[in-house]
C-alpha cells in the first residue's frame, strides 16, 4: 500500500532525527564546557557553579539528556546559552534570510544546470557540449569562498556594480546566489546530460522520432521526464549542499541567515541553539527526501507500481 | 470495416513518374511503392587534426523494391547493414547516396519539413517492443500521439478510433490504461503496431519485429502482421536474421552480406534453390530446415570481415568455400540469373549443380 510506504517513510525520518539529537548532544558535551566559553577565565567558581545550576549542567548527564529529550519534544529547544533568548526564535529571525537566498540560489542551479544538460547532451561531443562540460567542472569544483571572494574582487572593489554584504536588497543577493548556484548548476548539468544521454538513445525516443513527434515536444515530452528520476535524486542530494553551502556564503557575504547564526553559536559553544539548527536542518533534509520519493510516484508509473507492492 | 481496417488505395493510381530501372531485369510494375536504387551509407571517415578515421561502409549498394500489399524480406547476419537500410527507408538515417523513391518522390531530396508530413507514410516497428514505449504513457496514449500530431480524424472520434486500432490488433480493451511495465511483450508489440497503424501508412520497416519474443509469441504476432496486411494493402520491409520467420512472411528476400545486397528473389525459389554461397550457407545454419538435397554444404566460419576494411573482389571470398582466384580480383556485379538477382562471379554453376 502507498500509505503504508509513506507511513515506514516518516517513521524512520523520526528515528533519524532521534539519532541526530543524541549524536549532537554527545558531540557537544565532548567539546567542553559551555559555561567556560560563557563567563570567561577569569570568572570565579561560584559564578561558574551558579551557571551550572541554572543550566541544569550539574545534573548527570543522562538526566541531561532525559530532559533534554523531553523538552525538544514539546517543541521547546532552549534558550540560547549566549543571549539568553528562545534559540526557535533566534532561528525563526534568520530563516527569512536564508530562504530567500537558499531559493534564489537553487532556482538558479536549477534552471542553468538543466538546461546546460539538455543543450550538451543534444550536443553530445560537439564544441558546445565540451564547453557546457568545462563550466560544470569548475562550477562545482570552485569552493563556494574562492567564487564569493572572486565575484566580490570582480564585481564590488573592480568595476563596483554590485554590493558584497548583506541581503537589503535583490542586488545583494545576485552574488550570494551565483556564487551557490553556480555550484548546484555544475552538479545538475552532469547529472542532467548523462540522464539525457541515456534516454535519448532508448528506442521510444527513435520510435517518437519515426513517428513524426517534433523535436522540442520530444525532448520536453518523452525524453526529459523520463531523465527526471536520477535528476530528483541529485536535487534532493544537494538540499544538504545547500546548507552547508549557505554557511559559507553567508559568511563570506555577510548575510544575517542560519548559516552564520550556526557559525557563531559553534564559535561561543551556544549548545542549545546549535542542537536546535542541527535538528532543525535534519528535519528539513528528512522532508526534502520525502518529497522526492513522493515527485518519483508522480513522475513513474513503475516506481508507482513497485512502491504499492512493497 | 473501420477507418483503420480499409485498405488503402492510394497506391497505384498515386504512382509517380517512372524510375529508371535498378540494372537488372525488373520491369517497373504499375503498383511499384518504393524503389531504392544503389544507397549507401558510411560512417566515420572525417579527417581530425591528427588522425583520421576509418570509414565504415554499413551500407555499401542496396537496391531493391516493394510493390504495395507486398513483403520483402531482408536478411543477413548482424552488422550486415540491413537494419541501417531501413532505418534510411524511415528517416532516421540520412543515405551517403542513392535514391529511395517512395510514390514516385525521392525521399532523399525531402526538406525536413515535407519529411514530418512524409513519415505518416512509412512507419517502423522494432525489435524490442517494450522499450519502444514511452515508459510514462498509457497504452491508450502511445497509441492516440500520432492522431493528435498529424491530427488524423476527428479530435471528438479519437478515443474510438483507439479503441478500434487495440481491436484491429486484438489489445483487450482493458489494457487501454496500463503502463507499458504491465502488459507481455507480445501485447507491448501489438501496441507498437496499432501506434503505426494509427497513421495509416503504406509501408511499415519491420526491424526484427519478433526476435526478441517467445517463439510461441511469435506465430501470433507474424500472423497478425499478416492479417494486417491482407486487410489493408500494407507492404512490408521484414528485416530479420530468422530465415524461417522470414520463408513464412515473405513474398520475395534479399539476403544482405557487409553492406550489399548479394542475393533476392522470389521466396520458395531462393529456398529451394539458392544460386550464391552466403545464401546457401546461411540456410544450411538452419537447424531443422533441410534444404540439403545436392552436396553437403559448408557452414560459415568466423565472424564477417570488418565493414570498415571489406576483402577485395567479391567481399565473400575469404568464407566462401567455392572460392576462385578471380573471386578475390574482380568485383561482382548485382545481374539477373533466371529469376534471380544474384552477385556471384558463378551463380549459372551452382544452378547446374544440383
Amino acid at each position: 500500500m502507498l500509505g503504508r510506504h509513506y507511513l515506514t517513510k516518516i517513521v524512520r525520518g523520526l528515528l533519524t532525527i532521534w539519532i541526530i539529537v543524541t549524536f549532537t548532544f554527545i558531540a557537544l558535551n565532548l567539546s567542553g564546557d559551555p559555561v567556560d566559553a560563557l563567563v570567561g577565565d577569569q570568572a570565579s567558581p561560584e559564578v561558574i557553579a551558579h551557571y551550572r545550576e541554572k543550566f541544569g549542567l550539574d545534573r548527570p548527564l543522562w538526566q541531561q539528556y532525559l530532559a533534554y529529550l523531553g523538552s525538544i519534544a514539546q517543541g521547546d529547544f532552549g534558550l540560547s546559552l549566549s543571549d539568553q533568548q528562545p534559540a526557535v526564535s533566534l532561528i525563526a529571525a534568520a530563516l527569512p534570510h536564508t530562504l530567500r537566498l537558499g531559493l534564489l540560489a537553487f532556482s538558479v542551479g536549477l534552471l542553468l544546470g538543466i538546461g546546460l544538460g539538455i543543450v550538451a547532451a543534444l550536443n553530445r561531443n560537439r564544441p558546445i557540449d565540451r564547453f557546457v562540460m568545462s563550466f560544470a567542472v569548475l562550477g562545482f569544483s570552485l569552493p563556494n569562498f574562492f567564487l564569493g571572494i572572486l565575484l566580490i574582487l570582480l564585481f564590488s572593489l573592480h568595476w563596483r556594480l554590485l554590493p558584497s554584504s548583506g541581503d537589503a536588497t535583490i542586488w545583494h543577493l545576485i552574488l550570494p546566489a551565483v556564487t551557490l548556484g553556480t555550484h548546484f548548476a555544475g552538479t545538475f548539468a552532469r547529472f542532467t546530460r548523462s540522464a539525457m544521454l541515456e534516454v535519448l538513445n532508448k528506442q521510444y525516443v527513435v520510435a517518437a522520432r519515426a513517428k513524426g513527434v517534433p523535436r522540442p515536444r520530444r525532448v520536453l515530452w518523452h525524453a526529459l521526464p523520463n531523465a527526471a528520476i536520477p535528476i530528483i535524486t541529485i536535487i534532493g542530494l544537494k538540499l544538504g549542499d545547500l546548507v552547508a553551502g549557505s554557511i559559507i556564503v553567508e559568511t563570506v557575504f555577510a548575510v544575517p541567515g542560519v548559516g552564520r547564526l550556526l557559525v557563531n553559536a559553534v564559535t561561543s559553544r551556544d549548545f542549545a541553539l546549535v542542537q536546535a539548527i542541527l535538528i532543525m536542518v535534519s528535519i528539513t533534509m528528512i522532508l526534502a527526501n520525502l518529497a522526492v520519493d513522493v515527485i518519483y510516484t508522480l513522475i513513474d508509473p513503475r516506481m508507482r507500481a513497485a512502491r504499492a507492492e512493497s | 470495416m473501420t477507418d483503420a481496417q480499409r485498405p488503402q488505395t492510394q497506391g497505384p493510381q498515386m504512382q509517380g513518374p517512372k524510375t529508371q530501372g535498378t540494372g537488372s531485369q525488373e520491369r517497373e510494375m504499375p503498383d511499384t511503392l518504393l524503389t531504392v536504387t544503389h544507397l549507401r551509407r558510411h560512417f566515420g571517415g572525417r579527417h581530425a587534426l591528427l588522425r583520421r578515421e576509418r570509414t565504415i561502409r554499413a551500407v555499401e549498394d542496396v537496391s531493391l523494391t516493394l510493390r504495395v500489399g507486398e513483403t520483402l524480406g531482408l536478411v543477413g547476419e548482424s552488422g550486415c547493414g540491413k537494419s541501417t537500410t531501413g532505418r534510411m527507408i524511415v528517416g532516421l538515417e540520412t543515405p551517403s547516396g542513392g535514391t529511395i523513391t517512395f510514390k514516385g518522390r525521392d525521399l532523399t531530396r525531402l526538406t525536413p519539413k515535407d519529411w514530418q508530413r512524409q513519415r505518416r507514410d512509412v512507419q517502423m516497428i522494432f525489435q524490442n517492443p517494450q522499450s519502444a514505449l514511452d515508459p510514462r504513457l498509457t497504452i491508450a496514449r502511445q497509441i492516440r500521439e500520432p492522431l493528435d500530431l498529424h491530427d488524423i480524424g476527428a479530435r471528438a472520434g479519437r478515443d474510438e478510433e483507439v479503441a478500434r486500432l487495440m481491436q484491429a490488433v486484438a489489445l483487450p480493451v482493458e489494457l487501454a490504461d496500463r503502463y507499458p511495465h504491465q502488459i507481455s511483450g507480445g501485447q507491448a508489440q501489438r501496441v507498437v503496431i496499432a501506434r503505426a497503424l494509427a497513421m495509416r501508412p503504406s509501408l511499415i520497416v519491420c526491424d526484427e519485429p519478433v526476435s526478441a519474443l517467445d517463439v510461441s509469441v511469435q506465430a501470433t504476432v507474424t500472423d497478425l502482421l499478416q492479417d494486417l496486411q491482407e486487410r489493408l494493402d500494407i507492404a512490408y520491409l521484414f528485416i530479420s536474421h530468422d530465415l524461417r520467420v522470414v520463408k513464412k512472411l515473405s513474398h520475395r528476400v534479399a539476403v544482405m552480406y557487409l553492406g550489399q545486397i548479394v542475393e533476392e528473389g522470389l521466396t520458395d525459389p531462393l529456398y529451394r534453390q539458392p544460386l550464391h554461397p552466403y545464401t546457401m550457407a546461411l540456410l544450411a545454419a538452419i537447424p531443422d530446415l533441410s534444404v540439403a538435397k545436392g552436396e553437403p554444404r559448408a557452414r560459415l566460419v568466423g565472424d564477417p570481415p570488418s565493414p570498415a576494411n571489406p576483402p577485395s573482389g567479391c567481399h565473400f571470398h575469404t568464407r566462401c568455400p567455392y572460392a576462385q582466384p578471380r573471386c578475390s580480383a574482380e568485383k561482382p556485379e548485382l545481374r539477373a540469373v533466371d529469376d534471380r538477382r544474384v552477385r556471384c562471379h558463378f551463380a549459372e554453376d551452382f544452378r547446374t549443380a544440383s
